[in-house]
This record gives C-alpha cells, structure tokens and sequence, in this order.
C-alpha cells in the first residue's frame, strides 16, 4: 500500500506448491495490520473444520507506517486458534515487518498442507523447499541454518517453529528472528499443522518516496522520532526495560505469584528489573525501524561438565517472562529464570502460558489431582530443573498427561480437575497483573484474551471508579484497534497520540480525519465479533476462574459476580455496537 | 574543513537500522536497500552488529579500479561519483578491501558521501563524523 493505491496480498498455497500476488484496492479501507489481517481472516477461513485442518489459513498483514515511521514495527498474524478455539490474533515485532514491506507485501495467505515438512522463501517470488532435515531442531538452530542457507543478510528475517509447533502444542509460537515471537494463541501449532518449519522474507526492493510527500514525510518523521527519543514517553522501555514493573507491582500485592496462590514475592529484589540489568543484561538490541531497542539481553553462565566446561545462554527477558517463568513459579534468581526461558525459547513455546499451565500442574501435584506417574518429575514451586525437564516433555507429548498440558490449562483441569485455580481468562492463560476488575475483565473479553487488547491492569494502576471500568476497557480496544491496524507499536502507544496518527497517516499519503477514525476503530471491533459469531464464540461463555477472587489485588478482594456483570455489560456494550 | 564518516563504537549498535533509514530518506527512498551504510547482525541477534561504511580513504582504492573516471578524490577522504561516467562495470566494489561499495538495482555503485545525516539518527552515538583537513 505504500506509494501505491492498493494492498498487494500474497496467497501461497503448500497444497498446489503454488502461489499469486493479488492487487486489491477493496482492502485499502482495513489499512493493514489488525484490520487487514481479521478482513483477510474472514474471508478465508472455514468455520466449519477443525482450526487444525489443512485448509485454514495463516494470515500476516503490516500496515501503512510500518517501517517508514519510528517504532512502527510489528506484523499482525491472525488465524482460527487451536488454543481459545475462537478468533486468534498475534503480534510480534523483529525484522519481519520491514522484510515484507520491502518484498512489497502488505499481507501473505498461506492455506494448505505441504506433502512433507518445508520452508518458504520469499523474494521476488515464493521457493517452496525442503525442511525435512530441519524438522526436530530448535528454532534457534533452525535460525542458524537458515541464515547460511538463504541471501539477503541485513534485510532479511526469518520465523520460525520448534518441536512444540511440530507436535500442534496448541500455544507452541512462531518465534521471529531472535528474541521476539507471535507467542500467544497458538499459531505455532497452525504452522505445523501445515509441515511448515519456517518462512524466510527478503526485503530488497526499493520504493522512492513520491516527490510531493518527501519535505513531509522527512519532517513528520523527524517530528515522531524526537518524541521517541528525547522525551519521556518511552523511557521506561529502554533503561530497565519492562521489568521496572517487578517491584512496584509486588509492592502494589498485584504480581501473581505462586500459581496466583499469592500476589506478593519476598525475594522481588532478587529477581527485579533492577536485578536483571547489575548481574545479567549484557546489551539491548531493538527491532528494525526502533531507537528505543527494549529488547534486553540476559546472559548466564552455565557448567555443562566438571573441568571448567561452560556455555553461555543469551536469552531476552522482560516482566511477561519474569512473571510466567519466575514468580508464578516461585523461581528466586535471575539465572534461572534466564535458564528457563532459554528451553521455552529453544522449543518455540508461549512462554505466557508454559508459566501458567506448569503453575497449575504444580498446584495440582501438591493436592494430589495428579501423581508422579503422571507428571514424571516432583513439581515444587521453586524447583527450576522439574520446570526444565517438563517444558521438554510438554513439546514433545511424552505422555498423556503432557499431551494434555500441552493443550492449555482449561482443558488440563477439565480431565484432571482443579479448574478453580486454572488461571486463566477467556480460555487463554494469564498475563503477570492480578491488579483489579480491569485486568481480570479486560482480559477476559479482550478479542484476543490478551492484557495488551485493552491494558486492563493500567486501568486498574489509575483507580479508576468501578462503574466506569467497563466504559474504559471497551474504549482502550477501539484505540488500539488503530495503532495495530497501521502497524505502531503499542509501547509507543504515548507517542502515537490521535493527531500524530493523522499527522503520520497524512506524511504517506493517506488522509483520515479523525471521525473517520473512530468509525475505523468500530468498524474492525465489529468484524472481529462478526468473526467470532462464526466460530460460534459468545461472551458468555467466559467464567473466570475462582482463583482470580480469592487472591487479593490492588484493588481489594475481587467479587466473582460483580466480574461476571461487568463482562456481561461489555457484552451488551458490543451487542450495541453491532447494531449500530 | 572536511568532515568523514566514522563508526565510534559498533558494540553498542542496537540494529534498529535508523541510520539505514535516514540515508535512504535523504535518497528519496523509504527502503533501506540502497543505502550507504549497511548495518548486519553476525550470527543472528546473538551475536554482534557489523557496521559496513565507507572508510574514506585517502588514497582511494575503489577510485584507481575505475577506469572511466566516475570515481574522483573527495577532499577530506573517499570518493565523489559521477554517474554519467559510470558504466556499471563493477570494479570499484571489488577493488574496495573492507566491501563498503554495494551496487543498486540498476547497477550502479552507491557511494556514501559523507554528509553525515546518517550520525544524527543513530541513539547510541556508534557512527559519527570527524573533522579532518
Ligand atoms: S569505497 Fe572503499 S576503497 Fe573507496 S574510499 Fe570508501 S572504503 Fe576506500
Ligand atoms: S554519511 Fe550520508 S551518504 Fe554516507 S551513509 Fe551517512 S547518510 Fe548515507
Ligand atoms: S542508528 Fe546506530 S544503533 Fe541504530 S543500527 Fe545504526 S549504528 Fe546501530
């Protein structure tokens, strides 16, 4: 869509080992991302087969600023979720949208199944090829051979699954590049559910900025890039990183911990941000097209054999991961969490919900839903190396009862029980806020079941009054609808302001009003649920687990009945809405 | 008084590429393909940035590879291109030891000119210009 007057969509079939680029001017109202993606989604997907079958599709959309703004550097994924069974949308930042900007694509289609495992390569057109022998492999290993095998170093990127996606893991990921992932939902699994191991973009081509937008674009771009950079907007992001978070959210009881049995950590400062940056951040790194580089590196040193043998692990961290494979774990230093993630990493899982269903199991090992037959290893809360082994088992299906881990924590207590501290919301596992009525009802009815839809739990930090709570859920999503629809960032969410969208929006050569974006805004919201509505998903099939009432927030204990109202007012509020 | 581009310190390169941008913006082009500094990950993000400019050479080797004339000494070090001479006969990115010279689409060299936009984008302060006589 950039410089042009249409969305060219790339459709890959593994089936006919066929593919054709389609320039459709119709799309050009989705703008990209979010939009785009759920647009191309609905048109493509069978709700009638099982989110598995080889005929769904796998969609990637970037949006209008994607690259050529600061900080406008996330693709958008959407799929139907083998996890939440119900509309699946993920993000993930890296290199892969500047890749397929400058492949010249706004969006890829992939329907099909491969006859055996491959991976595509897309350049000026799509080369189907062999992965057999890279089926097993780590996604890290994967990245190593791919980046040897394929051109296009320093304007490439590369996504990837690990044996959990192979094995339909139903929250395996897609890792991109190194360090950054469309985690959550499942799409992983979709991947492989296809034979596909990975998929490699080229972004060579050049496109010239049109003459009459060049003095703009250069001077909306240095305008957005001083507000990124030299102001405060997003300093939190690069100094400490996300992890600033550990402590003042301990400090506010809201920090899950101990499988959300509790909500505040004694060891906070062996693990906080703090921690992380003295004894283990050795560099930051960012995604293409971002000053900021919020992407922290940990290292730890680890002996694999007495003599003085060594290796190093550099992983990424951030308050998500602190959260899911330390405190919900009772993980208390730095090293092993960072050990952790490294297998979670290595095996292409969400790290979100590996963190939470192994907090679950744990739980349910101790009160005995389950024995030592089962889970294979004497899970205790603390213990990094049973988390180890079983993150291991859970990619792989060692058993039936990591088969059934490996489908998610809803359906891990449906057949062992204990689905009163499954902690999840709206079928997918927890994010690390236990801070009030906005993160727990947010979550919930957020279209993707993700803290990130409507940021419930920054809701929550303001103390908001609770009737109002609703009304600013529902309008955090609308917002958000726009910034994942052009592709911003949603840590730059402060620098993207209304009139700076526009501002932006205007310096490529697309003109919005404001109104106009607000009907955008719902317009997307509605064909969300429109999706959702043939999958045959309702609001009213979320029920929040009792953990999430027993253990307080910062907001004080929370009333089951009075979440369940408020989720039921936000399903009138989108009732409303598709019917307006 | 002249001034030449410098990496200062690459171990402190991010890879967001901004640089990248900003040469490419001021080319008239959005995508980073044909812009005169290269910034690549060695061995994925594991490992370190390499950060690929011309080094402004005083006796510029690029420039005795091109017999046509389409390379001439620029004052304070590198080269000043003159496409209408150039013919595309690629000798000067060979002749080039540490490969600072790629070629665009068409063929043609792209040769940094030192002008240094490229520096005021950079977060970390890695690239930077130096005065020289
Ligand atoms: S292009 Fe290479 S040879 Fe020519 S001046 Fe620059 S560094 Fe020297
Ligand atoms: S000094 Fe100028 S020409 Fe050279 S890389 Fe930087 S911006 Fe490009
Ligand atoms: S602007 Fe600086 S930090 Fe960013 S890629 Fe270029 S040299 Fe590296």
């Amino acid at each position: 869509m950039l410089a042009r007057d249409y969305i060219n969509v790339l459709y890959i079939d593994l089936e006919k080992q066929e593919y054709r680029y389609d320039q459709r001017k119709d799309l050009v109202k989705y703008l990209g991302g979010t939009g785009l993606a759920a647009k191309l989604l609905d048109e493509n997907i069978k709700p009638e087969l099982d989110p598995l079958d080889p005929a769904q599709p796998m969609i990637y959309a970037i949006g209008p600023l994607s690259f050529v703004m600061p900080v406008c550097t996330k693709a958008v994924a959407t799929f139907y979720s083998p996890h939440t069974k119900e509309y699946g949308e993920s993000h993930a930042g890296g290199r892969f949208a500047m890749a397929m900007r400058f492949a010249g694509i706004d969006a890829i289609v992939v329907t099909g199944k491969s006859a055996h495992p491959q991976y595509l390569l897309i350049d000026d057109g799509v080369q189907f090829r062999d992965a057999r022998a890279m089926w097993g492999l780590s996604v890290e290993e994967t990245g190593k051979i791919l980046r040897q095998t394929t051109h296009g170093s320093g304007v490439r990127s590369s996504i990837r699954i690990g044996r959990s996606g192979e094995n339909l893991v139903s929250y395996a990921g897609v890792n991109v590049d190194t360090y950054r992932h469309f985690g959550r939902l499942g799409l992983g699994a979709v991947m492989g559910s296809k034979n596909l191991k990975a998929i490699v973009v080229i972004g060579n081509n050049t496109v010239d900025i049109p003459q009459e937008l060049k003095v703009k674009y250069r001077k909306v771009y240095d305008k957005i890039y001083d507000r990124v950079l030299n102001t405060d907007l997003m300093k939190k992001y690069h100094e400490l990183g996300t992890p600033v978070n550990v402590i003042p959210l301990n400090e506010m009881h809201s920090l899950p911990s101990f499988n959300l049995q509790k909500n505040k950590i004694d060891f906070a400062e062996d693990i906080s941000g703090e921690k992380f940056a003295e004894d283990n951040l050795v560099r930051k790194v960012a995604c293409a097209g971002c000053p900021i580089g919020c992407i922290h590196i940990g290292q730890v040193r680890r002996e694999f054999d007495s003599g003085y043998e060594y290796e190093t692990i550099n992983v990424s961290y951030d308050h998500e991961l602190i959260f899911a494979l330390g405190t919900f774990l009772g993980i208390k230093s730095t090293d092993e969490i960072l050990e952790l993630i490294d297998v979670v990493e290595s095996e292409g899982l969400d790290a979100i919900s590996t963190g939470v269903v192994l907090g679950w199991a744990t739980e349910a090992y101790k009160r005995g839903y389950v024995s030592l037959e089962e889970t294979l290893v004497p899970f205790e809360f603390g213990i990094v190396q049973n988390y180890i082994a079983a993150v291991k088992y859970i990619s792989t299906r060692k058993n039936k009862f990591y088969e059934d881990l490996g489908k998610g924590v809803v359906h891990a207590a449906k057949v062992y029980g204990g689905s009163d501290f499954a902690c999840h919301l709206g079928g997918n596992e927890m994010a690390g806020y236990h801070t009030g009525y906005g993160n727990v009802v947010g979550f919930a009815v957020g279209s993707r079941h993700s803290h990130l839809d409507n940021g419930g739990y920054s809701i929550d930090q303001s103390k908001p009054k609770e009737e109002d709570i609703v009304k600013k859920v529902y309008d955090e999503e609308l917002e958000r609808n726009i910034l994942t629809s052009l592709v911003i960032c949603l840590f730059a969410r402060k620098v993207y302001t209304r009139d700076i969208v526009i501002e932006a929006l205007e310096a490529v050569g697309i003109n919005m009003t404001n109104e106009e974006l607000t009907q955008f805004a719902k317009d997307i919201q509605k064909l969300k649920y429109q999706i959702k509505a043939k999958l045959g998903y309702s609001l009213d099939s979320i029920k929040i687990p009792e953990r999430f009432f027993q253990t307080k927030t910062l907001n004080g204990v929370l009333n089951s009945e009075k979440a369940h109202e408020m989720v039921n007012e936000y399903k009138k509020m989108i009732e409303d809405l598709m019917n307006e | 008084m002249a001034k030449v581009l410098k990496v200062a310190d690459r171990r402190r390169c991010i890879g967001c590429l901004s640089c990248r941008q900003a040469c490419a913006r001021l080319r008239g082009e959005y995508s980073i393909a044909n812009s005169a500094i290269e910034v690549k990950t060695s061995g994925g993000y594991t490992g370190e940035f390499v950060i690929n400019i011309c080094r402004g050479c005083e006796e510029p080797a690029c420039m005795e590879a091109c017999k046509f004339g389409a390379l001439t000494k620029r004052t304070g070090g590198g080269v000043v291109f003159h496409k209408d001479k150039c013919t595309k006969c690629g000798a000067c990115g060979v002749a080039c030891a540490v490969n600072a010279i790629r070629f665009d689409e068409d063929g043609y060299p792209i040769i940094c000119t030192h002008c240094g936009y490229c520096t005021k984008y950079c977060p970390h302060r890695c690239i930077t210009t130096k005065e020289v006589l």
